[in-house]
């Protein structure tokens, strides 16, 4: 028999409360699982699918996924990990991510899994797609050859900056973010560089303008702390506001 | 693209028509491409003030659609199946003469206007191919001559509602009838009957029968009607015993986009009034006043015919208000038209697509039946399942359950296509074998069957012996039969390709990974593959099997995985004799150079190895 409200998690007892998905659970936790689409602070996607853990035999993403008593859930095994390898893989192939020259380097998440998951190469042929930099923005770049389709940007500007400024668009390997301005350019909405959607960027999709290289290479997120340190150091807090 | 005012007044009137309800999204978007041959940004504009919606949430939904388009279409908007069985028939070389008689190429719309020309995904008459659609209106049975005629009107400019009618004529090619079709219900006897009988008992005759989901899945549906009566645990109210009701929606499933099956086209041709009737009981059963009918972009054709048969059977006093006399018993039924979806067949998807939104799939619990459309509880039900309880509701469930298999009970109706004598709808109790079928079409010299369409298995010579049924080759219907001429690594690439243009781009692992298996089956078909390419395929096909969200990024990799696992050797006999990979095609890589300097001479292309 299980202790009620409590899952396992690769074997150790993990009590959750009501209304948790298996993501919430582990959070609390200080157990990583790792994650691209989902932050504590909005509502779960589900899209990404890094999150993917094996409950009781199947398949599931954790950020979505409730907690149910007696879930017997796998999640750092080879595996998975294997699986989520295979994922960051095939984010990096479809769109254009230069690591060297990109300005979020060493703080951007897509890095950062990489390197957690023991990311060596790209393994599948690179789609080297055409997407559309909109620079029109005095103090946002929007470079769509990083972006992830996460939507978090899209969750921001909807659910906490009232703005609505993005979307997606289009079908299948055709998905894009788009803005929502009659040019379609950022520099036709309200953004502004203090709103949520600018900074929740995992990676360098969007970017505010003139403060790329304030912190040098080296002394960044991920050249300080693994992406599961860091996301354990401040997510668990950011999930309690948003439970509250 | 600018518009004029008597446009606007009449996108204006259009959102009224649709009350201004941003679930109609879809709807008026069908009409403003019918309008414009393209939704221009103007009228997006427009219309995101009149739906209260953001204009990016428009352009998205355009955006998803294969029916709408940013760009003109031409005035006559010309496509051509690309399901393997109309490829089987010569489509893409039909295509070829058809774009050398309009001068055109693929995805372009001529320059004066007049004309446009693409190839789309099943049209649903794979037993009358090479089919098309001209303007949305089906044009089967397509051959040399057709085109002929059809590109004289297109240059004559008539309209295509004064085109000859031998040109659209699609037939039902009923070739075999069973329980179903074979024991049609009279509009009403089985509403009667069930309310008579008492619906509660009716659904306990559902159970009895054992009906499980046509479209492939095969949930229970006595249960789902049941889960969804009950509704979600917060708020368990069952409307027969609660004065106050909580909205509940029936949903029929009519959006058939797997290449190879078009029963359910035949049973809303032939058969609207049973397949209305179901819903309608479904309808009393869980409690629902409004049900939806999700009828495929690709069936435009058949939506006249449906409107009228429920124009009737409001008049008969079978839908609308105190249905046969029963007070409280309200129900309607809308038709809700796709837009070139394949998605849309998943039921969440489904659901997101009514809304009028892009047809992504939710992530799941909750499920529809307890959370659907609009949130509310919602059964969603395929278009024989429909059918098959309407049958019920009138002979009872011990008449279902006796014919079919232990574990499927009833009958199935089968689309059949491909290469036999006489393809079109069998219907078999559950547990006929594959050879029994094959011998009732005529096939001969089979090499092998695609059961259950791209998103099924596909079977060879030995296993002939199979079942068909829940326990052993389960399928929605579709049948697809290829023999000893075929190539079935061409087969099996025009299923990549399906895959890869209809994922939604939802999740990265079908996203990426139905278009990774694309180019590998391209690289593959085209000579450059190497043994290592082999190995690739496969585990991709088991990544994107294992790792997707939904049911088609899940299934993907079936004809591939189930065409590998049986027959290496075919794979084995493409690949080069290298050890190495090689990466990439040195002269393909030279065919952007070669289209900017307008050259596709000897010069101009590297002579490579022989493959």
């Amino acid at each position: 028999m299980s202790i009620r409200n409590t899952i396992t998690i690769d074997g150790k007892p993990v009590p959750f409360q009501d209304g948790d998905t298996i993501m919430d659970a582990a959070t609390r936790a200080g157990i990583y699982i790792p994650h691209l689409c989902h932050n504590p602070e909005f509502k779960p996607h589900g899209s990404c699918k890094l999150c993917t853990v094996n409950v009781n035999g199947r398949n599931c993403s954790a950020c979505t996924f409730p907690a149910d008593d007696g879930q017997q859930v796998l999640n750092s095994t080879a595996e998975l990990n294997a699986t989520r390898r295979t994922i960051t893989q095939m984010l990096f192939v479809e769109g254009n991510h230069f690591c060297p020259s990109c300005e979020k380097s060493g703080n951007c998440q897509l890095q950062g899994v990489a390197y957690f998951l023991n990311m060596l190469d790209p393994h599948f042929p690179l789609f080297y797609p055409e997407r559309e930099t909109d620079s029109s923005h005095p103090d946002i770049l929007l470079d769509r050859d990083r972006c992830i389709l996460c939507e978090l940007c899209v969750r921001a500007s909807r659910d906490v900056d009232g703005k609505n400024v993005f979307g997606l668009s289009g079908r299948g390997i055709h998905t894009h973010l788009v803005v929502n301005s009659g040019s379609g350019l950022l520099k036709d909405t309200e953004m502004a560089a203090t709103d949520k959607a600018a900074q929740v960027c995992p990676v360098g999709a969007i970017i505010v303008k003139r403060h790329g290289f304030e912190t040098p290479i080296g002394e960044r997120q991920f050249d300080q702390q693994d992406v599961g340190e860091w996301s354990l150091s401040w997510e668990p807090a950011a999930m309690g506001d948003h439970h509250g | 693209m600018s518009i004029s005012d008597a446009d606007r007044a009449w996108l204006s009137a259009t959102a009224a028509s649709h009350g201004g309800r941003s679930t109609r999204l879809l709807q008026i978007l069908r009409e403003v491409q019918d309008r414009f041959r393209c939704i221009p940004r103007p009228a997006m504009h427009l219309l995101s003030e009149h739906l209260g919606i953001p204009l990016a949430q428009v352009l998205g939904v355009t955006e998803f659609y294969s029916f709408l388009s940013t760009e003109p279409q031409g005035r006559f908007h010309l496509l051509l199946s690309d399901s393997i069985s109309d490829h089987l028939l010569g489509s893409r070389e039909l295509g070829a003469y058809l774009c050398d008689r309009l001068g055109i190429a693929p995805a372009q719309t001529r320059v004066d206007g007049r004309v446009s020309f693409d190839y789309t995904s099943c049209t649903g008459l794979c037993d009358q191919g090479p089919a098309g659609l001209v303007n949305g209106w089906w044009l089967p049975n397509l051959d040399r001559s057709r085109i002929d005629r059809i590109v004289a009107l297109v240059e004559a400019e008539i309209p295509v509602n004064e085109w000859p009618r031998d040109l659209f004529v699609a037939r039902d090619n009923l070739r075999r009838t069973g329980l179903l079709l074979g024991n049609p219900v009279t509009p009403g006897a089985a509403l009667k009957w069930s309310l008579m009988r008492g619906l509660e008992s009716t659904l306990d005759e559902v159970d009895k029968s054992g009906l499980r989901g046509r479209g492939g899945a095969g949930f229970q549906t006595s249960w789902k009607w049941r889960f969804c009566f009950e509704g979600p645990e917060e708020t368990a109210v069952c409307p027969v015993d609660k004065a106050e009701r909580v909205e509940r929606y029936v949903v029929c499933n009519a959006d058939e986009g797997e290449p190879g099956t078009f029963k359910d086209r035949v049973l809303l041709n032939s058969h609207a009034h049973q397949v209305f009737e179901g819903m309608t009981l479904c309808a009393g059963i869980v409690g629902a006043r409004q049900g939806f009918l999700y009828l495929r972009g690709e069936y435009l054709a058949l939506r006249a015919k449906l409107e009228a048969v429920l124009a009737e059977r409001r008049r008969l006093n079978l839908l609308g208000e105190g249905i046969l006399g029963r007070d409280g018993f309200d129900f309607d039924i809308e038709i809700h038209m796709g837009a070139g979806a394949y998605i849309c067949g998943e039921e969440s998807a489904l659901i997101e697509s009514l809304e009028g939104k892009r047809g992504t799939p939710r992530n799941r619990p909750p499920y529809p039946v307890t959370h659907g459309y609009l949130g509310k509880p919602t059964v969603v039900n395929n278009v024989e399942t429909f059918a098959a309880a309407a049958a019920i509701g009138l002979k009872g469930g011990a008449w279902f359950a006796t014919h079919g298999t232990e574990k499927s009970k009833g009958n199935k109706i089968l689309s059949i296509c491909g290469d036999c004598a006489r393809p079109g709808i069998y219907e078999y109790d559950f547990g006929v074998s594959v050879a029994q079928i094959l011998k009732d079409c005529g096939a001969a010299n089979t090499f092998g069957v695609q059961v259950g369409g791209p998103s099924g298995v596909f079977i060879g010579e030995r296993e002939f012996d199979r079942r068909l049924g829940f326990e052993d080759l389960a399928t929605g219907g579709s049948f697809m039969i290829f023999d000893k001429t075929r190539d079935m690594l061409e087969i099996v690439r025009n299923f990549t390709h399906f895959f890869a243009h209809e994922s939604c781009g939802f999740c990265t692992p079908c996203r990426v990974g139905t278009s990774l298996l694309r180019n590998a089956m391209d690289k593959l078909c085209a000579g450059h593959g190497a043994a290592g390419d082999l190995v690739e395929i496969g585990n991709l096909g088991q990544f994107v099997r294992a790792a997707s969200h939904c049911g088609l990024g899940q299934t993907a990799a079936n004809p591939l995985l189930s065409t590998l696992e049986r027959f290496p050797e075919i794979y084995q006999s493409r690949l080069k004799s290298i050890s190495f990979e090689p990466g990439f095609d040195l002269d393909g890589e030279l065919s952007t150079a070669r289209r900017l300097t307008g050259r596709d001479d000897a010069h101009a292309h590297l002579e490579q190895e022989p493959v």
